[in-house]
């Protein structure tokens, strides 16, 4: 398996013997066992596998924001399993950016506010965060309509602009959780094009979860979840 | 950088029913603070003005107001020759020596009997106090049963008015003057001739001494001199001092009955508070974890969520002072609790006042938003992504 991601290519994420397991009172649901592998950089990968095989822990691990039991996860070759919870926030500020089925855009905050958040935790100036959010903003098609506020927006824009959010600070990964799940087809087929071009034009590492075939098709490679064990 | 400030507003704004709500409870309670404070601004403000600075005051040892006071007339004689007593235009010491006594009288309408105080004065008492001027009528001619009456009495109290006639003392008394006090406690009094009273109410001695400083500074000494004296049983005050004394239980009262009442009340605002932050917590639980993921730490999502509460809680000190400055156009009448004589004052504003109430409303919001925030800055970055 790792030899196939790799092929050449530098190793952007590597996961070695990852357990993981929650606890609903006081039985242990054991959800990933012993998982490994590496994602290549630029890799565009689908992980598929029916409800419930871990898909979106295995992603929420990689992305830092769940603990693993045992194992480790290399991200550009930090280990991130031994950050503290602090250091684990400073560092998904930097290189992890999150695109989630219902886009978890901030209702209050105009399309460029929301953009321009992940931009508050660096310490770029007013200026310079303005030409980031206006940059990327054009990258989803959407600069003309940066003063909206996401319930003014279709589901499909409220994507584009947490793809936005996701890609402004420029990180290394990014982590998508059924994406097109809550879009129509045309928009659904948008997302993924834009997703697409952040792999081939921008050098972006996409992981995405998906249940769909179309979204999958788009993925260079599709990897298997089951009952917490990895597949082809 | 944080979350930025524009969120936490913006969220108020959302929910504006809630928000203006939760505010009044809020605003309720800063009135009733403000106002409290007000209050005793307002008594506090009457009983300083009704004193001057460069005045002593010269009553018995430990009496706290005139009422209780006794100065013989051989002690009144010693402090009038002290040579710090000013000297009028006339040559004669600016010194009055006065008689004090409290009665009931009926009030005009009601019948009702309030007490008045009766001041027997000297030739000097009017000199003494800037604050009082006849407004109609003469001053009394010594020697004989004349009075002044100042205008609250005058409104107020029947057989108060110029030329109308009092009984009191067991005789009766004309009115042949009203005198004008502005709103210190003056207004509530009558003046007469110090002789001619205390013959009336068979009093030996005088209640106090009042006297104008040749010069302000050398209080100390006159003060030193009077009550280190063997022959003097007396102590000497500053006006303003003596009539702030006064007013001491007054503002002590009303301070414990405002904290009484804006304790309970605040309690209700702060459970109004919490309960509104939670719910706001409850209902932002995805944005919560969403902002976590995005790598804001535990501090910004408390800062957020207490920055909206203050701004809660702010909002509803505005309120509350803008409704509790318009208490400045009420007068209140109320007993002065050392003399037990009317004393008429109002609500009065001040930028410490308004300041003071600005930061109770923003202790009130902190404490009713700080549970709630740690909440969301607690809560599982998986499981409040997953609560979608
Ligand atoms: N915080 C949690 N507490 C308890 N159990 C959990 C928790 N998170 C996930 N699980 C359980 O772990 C298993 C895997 O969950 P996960 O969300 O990773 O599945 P998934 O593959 O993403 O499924 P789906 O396709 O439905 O999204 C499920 O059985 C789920 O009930
Ligand atoms: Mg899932």
């Amino acid at each position: 398996m790792r030899s196939e991601a790799a092929e050449g290519r530098t190793v952007i994420v590597s996961i070695e013997g990852l357990s993981k397991s929650y606890r609903r009172g006081n039985q242990i649901i054991p959800v990933l066992q012993d998982v490994s592998f590496t994602i290549a950089e630029g890799e565009f990968l689908a992980l598929m596998g029916p409800s419930g095989s871990g898909k979106s822990t295995l992603l929420n691990l990689i992305a830092g924001i769940d603990k693993v039991d045992t194992g480790s996860i290399l991200v550009g070759g930090a280990d991130i399993t031994s950050l503290s919870e602090a250091e684990l926030a400073s560092w998904r500020a930097i290189h992890v950016g999150f695109i989630f089925q219902f886009y978890n855009l901030m209702p209050v905050l105009t399309a460029f506010e929301n953009v321009e958040l992940p931009l508050l935790l660096t310490g770029l100036g007013r200026k310079e965060r303005r030409e980031h959010v206006e940059m990327v903003l054009n990258v989803v098609g959407l600069a003309d309509r940066m003063d909206h506020y996401p319930s003014q927006l279709s589901g499909g824009q409220q994507q584009r602009v947490a793809i936005a959010r996701a890609i402004v600070t420029d990180p290394e990964i990014l982590v998508a959780d059924e994406p097109t799940g809550d879009l129509d087809r045309a928009s659904a087929e948008d997302v993924l094009t834009l997703m697409d071009n952040l792999v081939h034009e921008f050098g972006k590492t996409i992981i995405m979860v998906t249940h769909d075939p179309r979204a999958a098709e788009k993925a260079h490679l599709i990897r298997h979840l089951e009952k917490g064990f990895l597949s082809q | 950088m944080g979350i930025p400030y524009y969120y936490s507003f913006r969220n108020l704004w959302t929910r504006r029913l809630t928000t203006i709500l939760t505010a009044s409870g809020m605003a309720l309670v800063v009135f009733v603070f403000a106002a409290t404070l007000m209050l005793a601004e307002g008594l506090r403000r009457t009983l300083v003005e009704t004193g001057s600075w460069d005045n002593v005051v010269v009553i018995r040892k430990s009496a706290v107001s005139e009422v209780q006071s006794g100065v013989e007339r051989l002690q009144a004689a010693i402090v009038e020759t002290q040579p710090e007593v000013a000297i009028g235009a006339d040559g004669r010491p600016l010194l009055a020596k006065e008689m004090m006594v409290l009665i009931n009288l009926p009030k005009r309408g009601s019948d009702k009997p309030a007490n008045v105080i009766i001041r027997g004065i000297g030739p000097s008492s009017l000199a003494l106090r800037p604050q009082v001027s006849l407004k109609e009528g003469r001053m009394p001619r010594s020697g004989s049963a004349e009075v002044i009456a100042g205008a609250s009495i005058a409104k107020r109290f029947k057989g108060g008015g110029l030329g109308e006639t009092l009984h009191f003392g067991m005789r009766n008394w004309t009115v042949v003057g009203v005198f004008d006090a502005g709103s210190t406690g003056f207004s509530s009094e009558i003046w007469g001739d110090a002789d001619q009273l205390m013959q009336a109410f068979r009093r030996p001695v005088y209640s106090s001494v009042l006297f104008k400083l040749r010069d302000p500074g050398s209080f100390t000494v006159v003060k030193q001199r009077i009550e280190s004296d063997p022959r003097l049983t007396l102590e000497a005050k500053r006006e303003t001092r003596y009539y702030l004394d006064q007013s001491e239980a007054m503002a002590k009262f009303l301070s414990i009955l405002g904290i009484a009442l804006t304790v309970t009340f605040s309690l209700g605002a702060i459970i109004g508070a919490m309960i509104t932050m939670y719910a706001a917590v409850a209902n932002r639980i995805v944005e919560i974890g969403t902002l976590r993921a995005l790598g804001f730490n535990k501090r910004s999502i408390l800062g957020a969520f207490i920055l909206e509460s203050l701004f809660l809680g702010l909002l509803g000190g505005v309120i509350g002072l803008f409704l509790a400055s318009f208490m400045q156009l009420i007068t209140i009448s109320t007993m002065n609790w050392q003399s037990f004589a009317e004393l008429a004052f109002s609500f009065s504003m001040t930028f410490a006042i308004a300041w003071k109430s600005l930061v109770f409303s923003l202790v009130m919001g902190f404490v009713g938003g700080v549970l709630p925030a740690f909440r969301a800055a607690r809560m599982n970055i998986v499981d409040a992504l997953r609560s979608s």
